[in-house]
């Protein structure tokens, strides 16, 4: 990994705007590894619609203008146009005017059609986040997702003349999958040249209909050294193509193309998340709502905040969040914020010794091999 | 006097000792319900979970015999291993009789051997017990030759038993009163007395088991502890019956207990003379010697914070367990802990399970070890319990260990099994005799390092549990020791130091070498242990850096778990030893103690 044309200057001046979220819970099937909330009760959405825009106005003052807006899910895409419109007519005016807001949608590839797509772009939506997942039908069908692989491509095509800024979701490391296989459908999605790509190693969470399967024996995960040669490889092959490997998951046609509103969860930038279950964070305060359509609307029918549970952060676990998600990334920890220990010194001499970070112009930067064990570096100071 | 029997019951283990005794006391004491359990003389958990008895206890039981006569029958039920073999035989030195338990599905045992000596040379009279006479796999008359041969005791005098179902309880009543003799004794002689146990009361102090000889002691004598010349005002005497019964005074002949303000078990010493102060006796009673320990090894607290609590543990478990001995250890891998030696190695595991049940405490015990002379160079003679004392290697002219003298009894076809155990643990000369057809006897000389480490274990499963052993403590012998050091990234973990046998450093050395490396977890670095003597490598194993610690997904909702995640992490490393930037399990250094050579 390359250490040229780091934007940590722009990256800084972006820190100053918090970010919105509004979680869209609904979906037609759930996925077989989702673990977010979601339902699939989609006669509820008109009264998840008032919810959401009575929540916005409990926290006008709060925040300041937003300069991103995330719309995520659950499926956002299944809202209609109308449904939207009214959604962004709410949440316009928190909006920053300059620079211009980014706004993003998460997409299924079955909802995407000209006309969709046309709606989506009138509205102000400017970057699409397309969940592709895989080429394969037989690996859709492993992960529950409703599109096929015919599906994925359409899909692109179609978005793909319709956005300037196209980010496509890939997953890897599913079981029988050859690594082969995973770099044909890397291939597959850089015919379509998307300006940001997010690939997620399958992770398979409890409670989930994944989960289940492999706690009763029916898959096996792959092994932990495969998961590492899926992970370097997927960075060397994306590096190489121009890509950024600027955060674990996340790969970018340059640093204008970073997910701007994702970047401010890793830089503990506030952000303000509307809906069930959707986290916000502000100063040394995270809350979070309930994960539950029906017991959020019936907070805020009463004009109660729908929120469910909320922690304030001490120094040392702001800290040890600033630690674990800076080694998340590219830009890495400020090396100020290791000083200090002694031990600390010499477990940075011996990571930088063992090729795990690099330091520069003041910070501590994961390598690519440092990122693959980002969780453990933390732990270390 | 001629109303009182001492007794006491010894058996192989297993043979059926506590069942025996928990008969005999139902049999003549109206025991109260609420009270009724087994193992009724085995009052500690430990000894009742693992059916073994610790430490000596008395009871007093009275019993009207056929005669028309009421007798007082004292048991002294005495531990039943050889780490305690000292407190058996101050035990025995209380009695006039005791009955010797034959298993009779196992028949005669290295153990029921060695016990049967230790009361010939008591002089005691013996009876013979054959014992779980239900069993189905029962051979009473296979049992009988064996007494009469391998035991030389007449085979009619045995008594057919079984305690679990109450069967022959009152023929061995009636045996006890009429078969052992009365004691001997002058009630107008100067005071003595032996002491064979002492157990601490939070309360009272020391609370001294003994056997009056001469004379007697009564709440106001001043009494004379002869080995150090303490001298004491007695406040209570008594004899147990389940609970202390205080008693006016302890007469010659008498078997029971003395409170006299004495403040720790410590104080006291098993084997020691109780004589009066004003009119005291010249000599003491035979047979007393100082209780050395002949195994050691260093405990450390997981935590270094806990150290304080571990040094108040020590010091309160030792009022009760006079044969501990510990001092001040350090390690720069472990921090501060403590030295201790001990009996033997059930000795060292009862004092670590009590120590961790007890008192609370999460220990690190170190690889147990003897105690080793070093002669060097310029004559001087060091006797060294703990490798960090390893003397300076070019200084050494010659070392040496402590041997024992094992008695191992077996059926004939383990034979091999059992020679080539032995002779993996460095034995020599061994001596073969058939105590009865089918049936061999090992007597072979081993060096005490090679036994304290899993051997019964090893034997037991060689000998799919047929081998029985037992051994007496025997001299120093020339050897050829080194220092074997456990190296972790180049950087010496002191507590994993040991002094072995040249011969067994690389065994040693590759399997705790491949312990490790199955008990350290992957790290972010490549990890190198390395076992060496003397600066050269003779084991290596390396553990890999860890390819992948990340999660995949981290955005709004997923941080507040993982923080939290890493957090537990964070505190479990914290309870982690550092060794080298190496973090080190406590389970490691488990693993290495229970590492298996040979």
């Amino acid at each position: 990994m390359g250490g040229s044309g780091f934007p940590s200057e722009s990256i800084k001046s972006e820190g100053r705007f918090p970010g919105l979220y509004v979680h869209v819970p609904f979906c037609r099937r759930k996925c077989a590894y989702c673990s977010f909330y979601s339902i699939t009760a989609l006669h509820l959405i008109p009264n998840w619609l008032r919810a959401v825009s009575q929540e916005a106005r409990l926290y006008e003052e709060r925040f300041g203008r937003f300069d991103t807006l995330y719309l995520g899910g659950g499926t956002p895409s299944i809202l209609t146009v109308k449904q939207l419109a009214v959604l962004l007519e709410v949440l316009r005016p928190l909006l920053v005017e300059h620079p211009q807001p980014e706004i993003t949608l998460e997409a299924n590839p079955d909802d995407v059609t000209p006309g969709q797509l046309a709606g989506w772009r009138d509205l102000g939506i400017n970057r699409l986040s397309l969940g592709v997942q895989s080429f394969a039908d037989h690996e859709l069908s492993f992960l529950g997702r409703r599109h096929q692989a015919s599906g994925s491509r359409r899909a692109l095509e179609l978005s793909r003349v319709a956005f300037a800024n196209l980010s496509v979701d890939l997953m890897y490391g599913l079981p029988g999958q050859s690594q082969k296989a995973w770099v044909e459908h890397l291939k597959q999605a850089l015919e379509f040249e998307p300006e940001h790509l997010s690939c997620y190693q399958l992770s398979v969470e409890k409670g989930t209909p994944l989960g289940h399967l492999m706690s009763a024996g029916r898959f096996t995960p792959l092994p932990t050294d495969w998961e590492g040669h899926f992970f370097l490889l997927t960075s060397r092959f994306l590096e190489k193509h121009g890509y950024l490997h600027y955060e674990v998951s996340n790969f970018a046609r340059g640093n204008c193309w970073y997910a701007r509103h994702n970047k401010k969860y890793w830089q503990q930038t506030p952000y303000l998340g509307l809906g069930p279950g959707a986290h916000s964070f502000l100063g040394n305060k995270r809350w979070w709502n309930f994960r539950s359509v029906a017991r959020y609307c019936e907070a805020l029918k009463t004009g109660r905040a729908p929120v469910a549970g909320s922690e304030t952060l001490t120094e040392g676990q702001l800290r040890l969040e600033t630690l674990f998600l800076g080694f998340r990334t590219r830009e890495g920890v400020k090396l100020e914020m290791l000083g200090g220990q002694p031990e600390g010194e010499k477990n940075l001499w011996r990571l930088e010794k063992a090729g795990l970070v690099r330091v520069e112009e003041g910070w501590v930067r994961p390598t690519r091999q440092g990122m693959l064990v980002a969780d453990s570096l933390a732990l270390l100071f | 006097m001629s109303q009182i029997r001492n007794f006491s019951i010894i058996a192989h283990i297993d043979h059926g000792k506590s069942t025996l005794a928990d008969r005999l006391i139902q049999h003549t004491i109206l025991v109260p319900e609420r009270q009724l359990r087994e193992q009724m003389l085995d009052t500690m958990d430990i000894e009742r979970e693992r059916g073994i008895t610790i430490k000596s206890n008395t009871i007093t039981l009275p019993y009207l015999a056929a005669d028309g006569q009421e007798y007082a029958l004292n048991l002294i039920d005495t531990p039943g291993h050889v780490d305690f073999s000292y407190e058996v035989s101050r035990a025995l030195a209380s009695c006039e009789g005791v009955l010797l338990v034959v298993d009779a599905s196992q028949g005669v045992q290295a153990q029921t051997v060695a016990n049967l000596y230790l009361a010939l040379e008591h002089d005691l009279a013996i009876i013979p017990v054959i014992n779980k006479i239900d069993l189905p796999q029962a051979d009473i008359c296979g049992v009988k030759e064996q007494i009469q041969k391998e035991l030389g005791l007449e085979a009619d005098s045995a008594i057919l038993c079984s305690a679990k179902e109450g069967i022959g309880i009152t023929n061995i009543l009636e045996a006890i009163v009429k078969r052992i003799p009365p004691p001997k004794g002058d009630f107008q002689a100067p005071l003595s007395a032996l002491i064979f146990d002492a157990q601490y009361d939070t309360f009272r102090g020391a609370v001294v088991s003994c056997r009056v000889f001469d004379g007697k002691v009564q709440p106001g004598d001043l009494i004379r502890l002869m080995s150090h010349g303490g001298v004491y005002k007695v406040e209570e005497v008594g004899i147990f019956q389940l609970q202390r019964q205080p008693r006016s005074a302890l007469t010659a002949g008498m078997v029971g207990y003395l409170i006299a303000g004495i403040k720790t078990v410590s104080d006291t010493r098993i084997g020691d003379t109780i004589t009066s102060e004003a009119d005291p006796i010249a000599d003491p009673l035979p047979g007393f010697k100082e209780v050395k320990p002949v195994v050691f090894a260093s405990l450390y607290p997981v935590s270094a914070d806990d150290y304080q609590a571990l040094a108040d543990a020590l010091e309160k478990y030792k009022l009760n367990d006079a044969a501990l001995v510990y001092q001040k250890d350090a390690s720069s891998a472990l921090g501060q802990g403590f030295r201790c030696g001990f009996l033997g190695l059930l000795h060292l595991e009862i004092v670590q399970e009590r120590l961790a049940r007890e008192f609370g405490q999460s220990l690190i015990m170190t690889v147990p070890g003897v105690r080793y002379e070093f002669t060097l160079t310029d004559g001087q003679v060091l006797a060294v319990d703990n490798p960090q004392h390893y003397p300076e290697p070019t200084k050494i002219k010659k070392t040496a260990e402590p041997y024992i003298r094992a008695s191992i009894i077996v059926p004939e076809r383990f034979v091999g099994a059992v020679l080539k155990l032995c002779l993996e643990r460095r034995g020599s000369e061994p001596h073969f005799s058939n105590p009865t057809p089918g049936r061999v006897e090992v007597r072979v000389d081993l060096p005490l390092s090679e036994v304290i480490i899993d051997f019964y274990d090893k034997l037991k499963s060689q000998t799919q549990g047929y081998g029985s052993f037992d051994y007496d403590l025997g001299d120093y012998r020339d050897s050829d020791l080194v220092k074997l050091d456990i190296l972790i990234n180049g950087d010496k973990v002191d507590a994993l130091s040991m002094i072995v046998h040249r011969q067994r450093a690389r065994q040693w050395a590759v399997r705790v070498c491949e312990r490790l490396k199955e008990e350290i977890p992957r790290q972010q670095f490549r990890i190198a242990i390395q076992g060496a003597v003397g600066g050269k490598i003779i084991a290596r194993e390396t553990i890999n850096a860890f390819r992948k610690d990340v999660t995949a997904k981290c955005y709004g909702g997923d941080i507040t778990r993982k923080r939290k995640l890493l957090e537990k992490q964070k505190e479990g490393k914290a309870r982690l030893k550092m060794i080298g930037q190496v973090s080190i399990p406590q389970s490691a250094f488990v693993a290495v103690l229970k590492t298996e050579v040979g």
